[in-house]
């Protein structure tokens, strides 16, 4: 994905511990051969409404320890297909965050105590930092680490792997 | 400085010496995805390029989450994974044949190994003294066509377990007990290193049991040396000569280190939605139950069943109660059919399924309806888990749940034991 890409939409406001299963349902398990049918569900658990409510560009706002639970790739596969723009949140489980950056959606660990649900964002990939227009104020990202930089930059893990033809982080 | 248990695997497999928090690419040793997680690594291996898996005799693809198939869509994932495995050279555990995590612990994984799998409780293997880690599918794709992954050498955190277990209180206890301690984010990016003078108590059975929830508190894997009680568990499974000796070294540069008097516990619950919602039985209000399940990659073993049976031959299940039990795999259920323990279970009351995750993944044999409750002795209690997200979900060990199931409500196992 191109990193210099500034990024703007709306925060949609989740709690803490947005487990795998909020995400991505184990009842719709059936759906996960047809991605864009399971992206009809994304984050059903938690909120209802989301998957009708998001618009391309908007972002998913969370607390601490966004992603625990199961390895399905899916989660963020389907936050992505749902046209959402990036991942924020305090902190992450460590395999949604790796799956986030496999997939190119980006996740960035910030204060979100800082944004509302409604909030307007503006996101500077690149220079770190995160402009809410609704409050005027800038909250910095921790910047991505540069072996996550590299697969992203690469489109994902498999663009990674075709363009150096194995590893090359 | 000395080294901890994961730096020198991931250090042997990066062909260098590492520490925590360098980036290193190594060779894996064990790769594996299921059927929920399989179908999207074998696209990414086809949208690679790669035609055959790198290392085929430890390459597995399981099928347990949705076993046998509740649905077509489903039965058409589990052929996508059958075709591959047959043209790839990838081997196939079928329908029946039990969860990943058993199966990986009973044929595949050895001491020292890394290990690789689509599903986050692949760190089970960390009983056997190997580095077992869960990644998605894409990572795992990687790890099929290439015998590679990337990893951050993780920081660990030494637990060391010690005083003496009393008679009720099971390895689950200390598990859920510990969590309720670190929190389901203490230990994210960290491996837990299990040590002290109680591993020489503690069986095969007892450390899968533990290692499998390390991922509940975060942790990249939860890892334990080896001993004469890790051999004896490799030669009963015909596999004496993937034995080695996995040691700490005395001077290794811990994160932090949390000592745990083990003789203090008592029976532990994790309540609805997190893990780390953890409460000592004692102190629990009464909760009455419409299903129990015995079973899963944390519970599921022989040693699970037996304490089951013991608890609820000659009983009856509570009237308003199901009874569900599921044995982790093949080996499990043949050893229970042969002791008598399946006979009890049943008779007592219980729906015994075929081998494989059954209901802890919400998908079949045993949804909850709405406002139901369930104690189950898997791993995780998240709300909608179980198919529901009207429903709620308590954990514990498999004498809480068996003791429960005949009571009608969670009950301690410390008034029939």
């Amino acid at each position: 994905m191109e990193m210099s890409k500034k990024l703007a939409g709306k925060s949609f406001k989740f709690g803490d511990d947005i487990s795998t299963d909020l995400i991505a349902p184990g009842r719709y398990f059936h759906l996960r051969s047809n991605l864009p049918e399971l992206a009809k569900h994304v984050l059903e658990d938690a909120d209802p409404e989301f998957a009708k409510k998001v618009k391309p560009g908007d972002f998913v706002v969370g607390g601490r320890n966004f992603g625990l639970g199961s390895s399905r790739e899916h989660a963020p596969t389907i936050i992505k297909l749902a046209g959402v723009g990036a991942v924020l949140a305090k902190s992450f489980a460590r395999i949604f965050y790796r799956n986030c950056i496999n997939v190119g959606l980006p996740a960035l660990k910030c204060d979100t105590d800082k944004i509302d649900e409604g909030d307007i964002l503006e996101i500077d990939l690149k220079g770190g930092e995160i402009f809410n227009k609704d409050k005027n104020i800038k909250i910095k990202f921790n910047p991505l680490p540069e072996v996550m930089i590299k697969i992203l930059s690469d489109g994902g893990l498999t663009g990674h792997i075709k363009k150096n033809e194995g590893f090359n982080l | 400085m000395g080294k901890t248990i994961s730096e020198k695997i991931i250090g042997k497999h990066a062909g260098k010496e590492v520490k925590a928090g360098d980036i290193v690419v190594v060779d894996v040793d064990v790769v594996m995805a299921q059927d929920g997680t399989g179908p999207l690594a074998v696209d990414q291996i086809k949208n690679m390029g790669f035609k055959k898996v790198k290392n085929p005799d430890k390459s597995i693809f399981f099928i347990d989450h949705a076993a046998p198939s509740p649905r077509k869509e489903l039965s058409n994932s589990h052929m996508v994974l059958r075709n591959f495995a047959n043209k790839s050279g990838a081997k196939i555990s079928d329908v029946g044949e039990g969860v990943c995590h058993q199966r990986l612990i009973e044929d595949y994984s050895c001491p020292g190994d890394i290990v690789i799998g689509a599903d986050s409780h692949t760190c089970t293997s960390g009983a056997l003294g190997a580095f077992a880690t869960g990644m998605g599918s894409t990572d795992i794709a990687v790890g099929f066509a290439m015998a590679k992954t990337w990893l951050m050498v993780p920081e660990t955190i030494k637990i060391n377990l010690g005083g003496k277990l009393p008679k009720v209180v099971f390895a689950k206890d200390i598990i859920i007990s510990l969590i309720g301690k670190i929190t389901s984010d203490g230990a994210t990016y960290k491996a837990l290193e299990f040590g002290g003078p109680l591993l020489a108590n503690l069986t095969m059975d007892d450390r899968f049991t533990i290692s499998n929830m390390a991922v509940e508190a975060g942790a990249k894997t939860g890892i334990f040396p080896t001993d004469n009680i890790t051999k004896d568990y490799l030669a009963s499974q015909n596999r004496s000569d993937c034995f080695k000796e996995i040691s700490t070294e005395e001077d290794a540069d811990y994160k932090d280190i949390i000592n745990m008097d083990c003789g203090k516990l008592e029976p532990m619950i994790s309540a609805p939605h997190t893990v780390d919602n953890t409460i000592k039985i004692s102190e629990l209000e009464k909760v009455e139950l419409n299903q129990v399940f015995i079973g899963t990659c944390t519970n599921g073993r022989l040693s699970d069943l037996k304490i089951a049976a013991e608890i609820l031959k000659g009983k009856k299940v509570a009237k308003g109660v199901r009874l569900i039990v599921v044995p982790a795999s093949k080996k499990i259920y043949t050893e229970a059919i042969k002791e008598g323990i399946i006979t009890d279970l049943v008779e007592s009351g219980a729906a015994v399924m075929a081998p494989g995750c059954g209901p802890c993944v919400g998908v079949h044999e045993g949804a909850l309806g709405d406002g139901e409750v369930c104690l189950s002795t898997q791993n995780r209690n998240f709300k909608g888990r179980m198919g529901n997200p009207d429903s709620f979900i308590y954990l514990a060990s498999p004498a809480t749940a068996a003791w429960s199931a005949i009571k009608g409500y969670i009950s301690d196992p410390r008034e029939v034991l």
